[in-house]
């Protein structure tokens, strides 16, 4: 592979920055000298084929595993992430695949766990049920009521919730991972005019790891191709097409099945 | 903007849940109305039971000696153990050493007033502390070093024990004069055990239903990987949920201690903890996490004391009371995934 594109000159305006991230698991190196930029109000999709260290990247991003070296920048200045909680006050918040949904909650229990409302020591409902009530009806997302167990909705609902409490948390920079997977296209419609409603919006930076391109070339600005642990690819969404996308991995998946010809 | 209503599938009455109870904050939850039903069920079958042998023994059953026996000397124990163990099963672990915790926390006092000469107060709240401390030493082994509580538990129970019966000897002792004054409170007087375990029922059902200790707990045994997502300590959770066992199994073993006037190394053991979980189950808590309720484990501790005492008085021999016992945690466990389906069914999931 050849060594991704060199990190770009510094702009202003810069939500997130990474530079020379890299991580090892062992034997297994996940990450090698990653480089991205997220501009603010940007829109960033993150794609790549199951197993190019996207989960990783995220992970890293949110301050759920540190990386073994590089440097991560929040507003232009550096720092180091020590848990997903000190990222949480960077305002960086990530969406994760399984979305962190606890099934035996209600649906404002989750929006609001572990940033509850308190009058000490006793839980305040009475206000997390009406502000959970009220953002999910300017996201536009119906549900039946937010006493219900989220275990009783569908997945959609699901998704929508869990991006709802990420963006009322104060999220500034948002990472959803695979916000698509395993749903229907209503559902997945959701998602996206939500993402879309953010990035006019523009106060949230949010970058969308996916693996299906069209959906997310849709919504996104700017489109980064990650593939065996580097960045490849970095073009804006109006400059590069789900043809070439797809071109782009097909040649990856042939590299990689003549390489395995030759050594057998 | 988007306004499509993902709701195609769910066929959800949307009324308010628990609209109708009137409950204040978290009660009104989803979670609160499923909870309630089960514990309404719990309720008719205690009713029933008081009933039935209320009625058949108007003389013996309805006397305040035997109140005082199956509410005090069987039920208070069951209940304030079930405690404990309610929010470890909740968060997705279990003890099994508290009933060890129970036999040597008397001792502990014992030593400490015979021995060192300690004040009668600082004595007993030594004893709970020693149960706090083997509460973090199962916490250190399950979450620290991340062996499964069941296997670590079943170890310092039997540590426990030996320490007991090798400083012991074996023999029980007599509550040191000392601390008889104290001990009337803790378990002396005839109702102190039920007084004791009423409140604590009271507080820990707040704890659990309306404070974020008590949501953690949920969200940790719920989805443990999601709840770590979220920020949660679940590592802390689980440790304090031990600690808080521990400290009511020492509790326990000096109330019992302090009725019989006597520190026995033979009292405790596996039986109070097997009770206790058999209340919890009874009462509507999931052995998976996630799910269980402190009321229901509290009228749970009592079915299964009216069945003893029951019948003690019929004169019923006690051999067959466990296939009751047995009977009664099969029918809950059948309950509980029989409204687990229904309920999966009910959102088409």
């Amino acid at each position: 592979m050849t060594t991704g594109p060199a990190p770009a000159p510094a702009a202003d305006g810069d939500a997130l920055r990474v530079e020379h991230i890299s991580k090892r698991f062992g034997a297994v190196t996940a990450l090698t000298d990653i480089n991205l930029r997220l501009g603010k109000g940007e829109v960033l999709a993150l794609l790549g084929d199951n197993g190019a260290g996207k989960s990783t990247l995220l992970k890293i991003l949110c301050g759920f595993q540190p990386p073994d070296s590089g440097r991560i920048l929040v507003n232009g200045e550096e720092v180091v992430l020590k848990s997903v909680d000190h990222a949480r006050t960077l305002g960086i918040d990530a969406v994760y695949q399984d979305l962190a949904l606890i099934n035996q909650l209600s649906v404002y229990h989750n929006m609001y766990l572990n940033r509850e409302k308190i009058r000490w020591p006793l839980l305040n409902n009475r206000p997390m049920r009406q502000e959970a009530r009220q953002h999910l009806k300017a996201m536009g997302v119906n549900i039946p009521s937010v006493d219900v167990q989220v275990a009783r909705l569908s997945g959609g609902q699901r998704q929508a919730i869990a991006v709802a409490r990420s963006v009322y948390s104060d999220a500034k920079i948002l990472l959803l991972d695979e916000p698509l997977a395993a749903m229907g296209v209503k559902e997945a419609a959701i998602i996206l005019d939500l993402v879309r409603d953010l990035k006019e919006q523009g106060e949230v930076s949010v970058i969308i790891i996916a693996h299906n391109y069209g959906q997310v070339l849709e919504v996104c600005d700017r489109v980064n191709l990650l593939q065996q642990g580097q960045i490849t690819f970095d073009k804006k969404s109006s400059e590069t097409s789900v043809v070439e996308l797809t071109n782009l991995v097909v040649a990856e998946y042939r590299a990689a099945l003549e390489a395995r010809h030759r050594s057998a | 903007m988007s306004d499509i209503t993902v709701g195609n599938r769910d066929s959800i009455d949307t009324g308010p849940p628990g609209g109708g109870g009137g409950g204040g904050g978290g009660l009104r939850s989803a979670l609160g109305v499923l909870a309630r039903q089960r514990e309404v069920t719990v309720l008719a079958v205690t009713i029933v039971l008081l009933l039935y042998f209320g009625l058949k023994y108007p003389t013996t059953f309805v006397s305040n000696v035997n109140a005082v026996d199956l509410l005090s000397e069987n039920a208070a124990p069951i209940m304030i153990i079930a405690i404990g163990e309610v929010f470890l099963l909740i968060c997705g672990e279990i003890d099994l050493s508290v009933g060890f915790i129970y036999t040597l926390s008397p001792f502990i006092m014992y030593f400490l007033i015979t021995y060192y000469h300690f004040p009668a107060f600082l004595a007993i709240i030594a004893a709970l502390l020693m149960g706090a401390i083997a509460g973090w030493v199962n916490g250190f082994l399950t979450v620290t070093l991340g062996l499964p509580s069941f296997i670590t538990t079943l170890g310092t129970g039997f540590v426990l024990n030996g320490i007991v019966l090798t400083t012991s000897h074996a023999y029980p002792v007599e509550i040191p004069a000392k601390a008889e004054t104290l001990g009337r409170f803790i378990g002396t007087d005839p109702y102190s055990q039920i007084i004791w375990a009423v409140i604590l029922v009271a507080i820990f059902h707040i704890v659990l239903t309306q404070t974020r200790w008590g949501l953690h707990t949920i969200a940790t045994g719920g989805n443990l990987l999601g709840a770590r997502e979220s920020g949660i300590n679940v590592g802390r959770i689980k440790y304090g949920n031990f600690m808080i066992t521990g400290v009511m199994g020492a509790l326990v073993g000096l109330q019992v201690a302090f009725y019989n006037n006597t520190v026995d190394p033979s009292a405790g053991g596996y039986n109070p903890m097997f009770l206790a979980v058999t209340a919890a189950v009874i009462g509507g808590t999931a052995m998976l996490g996630g799910q269980g309720t402190i009321l229901g484990a509290f009228l749970g501790a009592i079915v299964i004391s009216t069945i003893s005492d029951g019948f003690n008085i019929a004169g019923i021999n006690a051999n067959p009371q466990p296939i009751i016992y047995g009977g009664a945690i099969l029918i809950a466990m059948i309950a509980n995934v029989r409204l687990a389906r229904l309920r999966a069914q009910g959102s088409g999931v």
